[in-house]
């Protein structure tokens, strides 16, 4: 039993990164935007905030820079499809190519280098609580504020006026103008707050959770997977949070496995949770497709109610506006 | 709340969809806005609630002018707008959507919403599910939620653009009802309509609108042969057309139901021959798409069958009726029809359907030169066909089709066009009737209608009659088009 | 026509402003590195023309992303962003190694080397049509398709270098065991770089230009990727043709994998990560090059100088000019758009 906490507990200490990631990727795509600058980002993020963090000597100057530099991308994202009405899909793209390289030029005389990072900063008396002290409450600022963002990007969307406000932008920028609300403005905060969300995540990153910055850098790849597990939450941020220490505890598993399998070579594990998380990607969007439709309606009643349960438990729809612009006279 | 309205213009391009038009409502009433489509009545209500700006003109709230320059300032000033395809949010709930964009504190307090609906929905005789999801309601209670809540913001003034489009008669009662209750409690309503049975029924001072500008205005109770004239004008002598003696049967529909989320045609059975050609009249949105849709393979109907020339084509695919020698040309004749980006000759080349591998582009030049001259299309061989005016569009879609074709089917073959495409466009239709061609086609215009079919089909909210066109009379026709003689 | 003509004037300034703009912010980085721009922009240019050896390294670095971008403008053309590029390289790169294992010591070299360009194509054209099935029949965005079908075929690689196609002895990522020199495409005497490489991605390109401008395929693709339903209505099979542009694109993305494993001067061996981002590249080069093949040889020549003048520099820096150059020309391209519009209506 002791080990199955220890393991939770690792992958409590590694998800920061990746939960940053996907609830601001949520907030962004509830906007109605695609942030695929993703994977740059996280890495572009992490350089800066590490490079400021040992430049200053401050993490919070690091945390800082980082969701600046998260931001700053974001901006360009939004400039260029919503006030350039480009396509959201190939400004994203050329960015998370040219911030990932980015990264790489300007973090070379920070490679290798040891630096400052969060500290152990157990909770006195939750970490106490018998199974979860051990899992949540034994490890840092940043842990704990991971937790604490999932928290209120839960309780915004649902629980409060504007969060509502968002939810409707998303679904429907039409009818959201009608209501009232400043559809493009509105857009260009969320994709900014996202942003900032995100490099946080990476500053996470080269501070905690694989202290200082390297080349290649582990994140790489990891916004690819956040775009997926905000898919697989069905935009919402406890589906998606689940969705990202699911993949952290594929990802932890995969280095126990390791250690378990010494002949099996490294890199297998550590690129497998990759494949299984588009795999179950395909799982829960293929119930769209219209033949599988035609195939459902074709099975015999009992099948047929058990198997659209299903799907539809697993069913992710995007916000009926991601992606489209709101054409107006 | 008394609303005023002066001198309202407003054009989209070269339209002019209202074009001067002044009009005063009063408090306690059931206005009718009454015209067919293209009249200008959504254009100038969504100007009124702030949806879309006026080039020129006033608005006049109790007398004093105001501003709105959204439907946020709209309903801050007290006027609401039920829009025809409900503008709300289908994944969320009736109560977030009744919930959604109104003013107060930060967070939520979602019981005293819930009370506040509940109540409203009780003095209306409304029966809203506050948890269900949007999506599962129908359109007629989509509608009762947008009523509430528009109420619960404080509208003085409620608008609804053609509420009964596609709503249950016991809906359309209680929407009635409602509508009463509200006008005795000194609401102004304007009620945006084009069924004239409705508009007796309801309502007390009529507007009529034709062309963007004012027809005339009428106080209920008016024979309906007045409102129709005003609405449709004054029926324009035309030749009418050389009946063609109609050949072998070409388009069987046997008991034919199709649907699609909104609407459902049942039960159809029509025979067409060949040269024969019928319109299909109706409102928009009474089922006219489904049927060409359905007879172009493009629509899988839910019952029936289709038979094209005896063969059996019920649920083949679309690529099946193309080799039949059925062309369907959609409405939207550039994105739907045409696709831009691309050239005339390119189109020619594409619709040839050639089965070689390499394009003989001068080939392709040579055939695009000819069918320009032949349709008297204004443009050349590389001209792309965003630069093209409607009335050549349109005639490049015609000369796009193959030289014999057993049923053509067309929607709204002559919008937006002017006299002479319209003239030239049906021209080089008859040439095809009289080559054996069946063509069905749905209009708004019912002079083109009168003219040009042999036989006509009413549509109205998926039941079809058929009416003789040479028999037929515009105002007759009207009435139908109005819902007379459905029930 | 004297409007048009101001037109384009214009419109070719601006994205000439683009290209400037993007020049600027790349010295900047530059300067951020603590180089001077001047010194760099004469190591990039010397670095890639100064010696035949350099103009050699220029060359084979052309001819990956010629072929890549020859096959992504048949995607592009169709309106589908074929991520997955990377993964059909990978995969052209397995089949041809696999081939050659095969074959090597049974037939004799040159047929050897012609049936793993066989096998890399068909391995790669495979691929892409995985990729443009989860689209058309999964409803996976082809983004996502495409990106975890990069993924797997990675793993894939990984798991043959180390496992069974791994060198006895060695338990490393580097490679499998590098194919004999009887094996590699024969160069140019003196020189890294082989003809039949460069001539591929040359034949590519041109395929592909004759294939868009003058087939009906191209065609019927050129109408998809405009409006997918007027093509259907107009006749088009649409999802036929689309599937075939993922599988004729992952096949010149197969041959660009099979040049990378028995190009003259390549590792001769299969290795993770083998596509080197030259997947990504090609469709940088697309989208700069407006989507017409003429440009593509260029910008894709200019690209791969870049690429080769950076190495003393910074690997990465090359993709940070590559990537400012094409957000500049896309904003430029956007402001034009937008604020900017035709004169004449229509």
């Amino acid at each position: 039993m002791g080990s199955v906490l220890d393991f939770l507990a690792a992958v409590v200490a590694a998800s920061p990164p990746i939960v940053f990631a996907v609830l601001g990727e949520t907030i962004t795509e509830r906007a109605g935007v695609i942030n695929l600058s993703l994977n740059g980002t996280l890495m572009l993020s992490a350089m800066a905030g590490f490079a400021v963090a040992l430049s200053t000597g401050s993490l919070l100057a690091g945390f800082a820079a980082a969701m600046g530099v998260g931001a700053l991308v974001a901006l360009v994202i939004a400039f260029g499809s919503l006030t350039l009405r480009l396509p959201q899909v190939a400004v994203g793209f050329v960015l998370t190519l040219l911030c990932r390289d980015l990264a790489y030029v300007l973090g070379q005389p920070y490679t290798g280098r040891p630096g400052p990072q969060v500290p152990h900063r157990p909770i006195p008396v939750l970490e106490g609580i018998p199974v979860l002290g051990q899992v949540l409450f034994g490890h840092n600022v940043v842990v704990y504020l991971s937790l604490l963002a999932i928290v209120l990007t839960w309780l915004y969307f649902f629980r409060t006026r504007p969060g509502l406000n968002l939810l409707g932008l998303g679904e429907g920028p039409v009818a959201a103008f009608v209501r009232g609300i400043d559809v493009v403005r509105a857009r260009y905060l969320y994709t900014l707050l996202g942003g900032a969300l995100v490099g946080f995540g990476g500053a996470s990153f080269s501070l905690l959770v694989d202290p200082g910055w390297s080349r290649p850098k582990g994140i790489d790849g990891t916004g690819w997977i956040a775009l997926a597990i905000v898919i697989f939450g069905n935009w919402q941020p406890l589906r998606g949070a689940l969705g990202a220490y699911f993949f952290v505890v594929l990802q932890q598993l995969a280095i126990k496995l390791q250690s378990a399998l010494p002949n099996v070579p490294t890199q297998i594990f550590s690129t497998l949770p990759f494949p299984l998380m588009i795999l179950t990607l395909l799982l829960v969007t293929i119930g769209n497709a219209e033949w599988v439709q035609r195939a459902i309606g074709a099975l015999p009643e009992g099948t047929r109610r058990l198997v659209l349960r299903l799907l539809r438990g697993l069913q992710t729809t995007p916000p009926a506006g991601l992606g489209t612009t709101l054409e107006q006279e | 709340m008394r609303v005023e309205l002066r001198d309202i213009h407003k054009h989209f391009g070269p339209v002019k969809a209202n074009d001067g038009i002044s009009l005063r409502v009063e408090p306690g009433t059931i206005h009718a806005l009454l015209g067919e489509n293209g009249a200008g009545k959504s254009t100038l209500m969504k100007v009124l609630s702030g949806y879309l700006q006026p080039d020129r003109g006033t608005i006049l709230l109790d007398g004093k002018p105001v501003a709105i320059r959204s439907p946020a300032e709209g309903i801050a000033h007290g006027v609401g707008m039920l829009h025809q395809d409900p503008l709300d949010f289908p994944a969320l709930s009736v109560l977030d959507n009744f919930v959604l964009g109104s003013p107060g504190p930060l967070f939520l307090d979602r019981r005293r919403a819930r009370r506040e609906l509940e109540r409203l929905c009780a003095a209306l005789d409304f029966r809203l599910e506050p948890e269900a999801p949007v999506s599962s309601l129908s359109i007629g209670e989509r509608q009762q939620l947008e009523i509430v809540r528009l109420l619960w913001l404080g509208a003085q003034v409620l608008i609804l653009d053609e509420p009964t489009t596609a709503i249950s008669a016991q809906q359309k009662a209680k929407l009635f009802a409602a509508l009463r209750a509200l006008a005795g409690q000194g609401k102004t309503i304007v009620f945006v309509s084009h069924k004239l049975q409705e508009v007796e029924e309801l309502c007390g001072p009529v507007t009529v609108l034709a062309r963007g500008r004012v027809a005339g205005e009428v106080e209920m109770p008016c024979s309906p042969e007045r409102l129709v004239r005003l609405m449709f004008g004054q029926a324009i002598a035309t030749g009418k057309r050389a009946p063609v003696p109609p050949g072998e049967p070409v388009l069987e529909l046997e008991r034919l139901t199709v649907s699609d989320w909104r609407l459902e045609v049942r039960d159809l059975s029509l025979t067409v021959r060949a040269g024969e050609v019928i319109g299909l009249a109706g409102l928009e949105g009474s089922g006219q798409r489904l049927l060409l849709q359905a007879c172009a393979g493009l629509l899988r109907p839910t019952s029936g069958r289709v038979r094209l020339a005896g063969r059996d084509l019920t649920g083949r695919p679309y690529r099946h009726f193309l080799e039949a020698g059925v062309a369907y040309m959609p409405g939207g004749r550039l994105g739907e029809g045409l696709i831009p980006g691309l050239t005339i000759a390119e189109h020619v080349a594409l619709s040839e359907r050639s089965r070689s591998f390499l394009v003989d582009w001068r080939a392709a030049a040579r055939s695009a030169a000819e069918r320009i001259r032949h349709y008297q299309i204004r443009g050349e061989p590389a001209t792309p066909v965003e630069a093209l005016s409607g009335g050549n569009q349109q005639r490049t879609l015609l000369g796009l089709l193959p030289p014999s074709l057993r049923l053509l089917l067309l929607e709204h073959p002559t919008r937006g066009l002017d006299l002479e495409s319209t003239e030239a466009i049906w021209s080089l239709l008859d040439e095809r009737t009289r080559r054996g061609t069946a063509i069905l086609f749905a209009s708004a215009d019912l002079d083109e209608l009168l003219d040009r079919s042999d036989r006509i089909l009413v549509f109205f909210g998926g039941r079809v009659v058929e009416m003789d066109a040479r028999t037929t009379t515009v105002e007759q026709l009207g009435e139908r088009i109005g819902g007379r003689g459905f029930d | 026509m004297e409007a048009t003509r101001r037109r384009a004037i214009r419109d070719g300034l601006l994205q000439s402003a683009g290209i400037l703009v993007a020049l600027a912010l790349s010295a900047v980085v530059l300067l951020g590195m603590g180089v001077s721009p001047w010194e760099a922009a004469a190591r990039l240019v010397g670095g890639a023309f100064s010696s035949p050896g350099d103009i050699a390294s220029v060359l084979r670095t052309w001819a990956p992303v010629l072929l890549c971008s020859a096959g992504l403008l048949l995607t592009f053309s169709a309106g589908m962003w074929n991520i997955g590029i990377e993964g059909q390289v990978v995969m052209g790169a397995v089949c041809t190694t696999g081939a050659l294992r095969l074959l090597q010591g049974v037939l004799p070299p040159w047929a050897a080397l012609l049936l793993s360009a066989l096998a890399g194509l068909v391995g790669g054209a495979l691929w892409g049509a995985l990729a443009g099935a989860l689209r058309l029949y999964g409803n996976v965005n082809e983004i996502f398709g495409g990106l975890g079908l990069n993924f797997i075929a990675n793993g894939l690689t990984v798991y043959l270098v180390l496992g069974p196609w791994g060198r006895p002895g060695s338990a490393s990522t580097s490679g499998t065991e590098p194919f004999p020199r009887a094996l590699w495409l024969p160069a140019f005497p003196g020189f890294d770089v082989s003809p039949y490489e460069v001539a591929l991605g040359l034949l590519a390109i041109a395929a592909v230009a004759i294939v868009l401008r003058g087939t009906y395929f191209g065609l019927r693709l050129k109408a998809i990727g405009q409006s997918l339903r007027a093509a259907f209505l107009l006749g088009v099979p649409t999802a036929s043709h689309l599937m075939a542009a993922f599988f004729f694109c992952g096949a010149c993305g197969g041959l660009a994998g099979w040049v990378l494993v028995v190009g003259a001067s390549t590792r001769h061996q299969l290795y993770p990560l083998i596509s080197g981002g030259y997947g990504f590249l090609g469709v940088l080069v697309v989208m700069l090059a407006n989507r017409r093949a003429g440009w593509v040889l260029p910008i894709s020549f200019f690209f791969a100088a870049i690429a080769m003048g950076s190495v003393g520099l910074d690997s990465s820096l090359a993709g940070v000019i590559q990537g400012l150059l094409v957000l500049g020309v896309l904003f430029s391209q956007g402001l034009q758009r937008r604020y900017l519009p035709r004169e004449e209506g229509s």
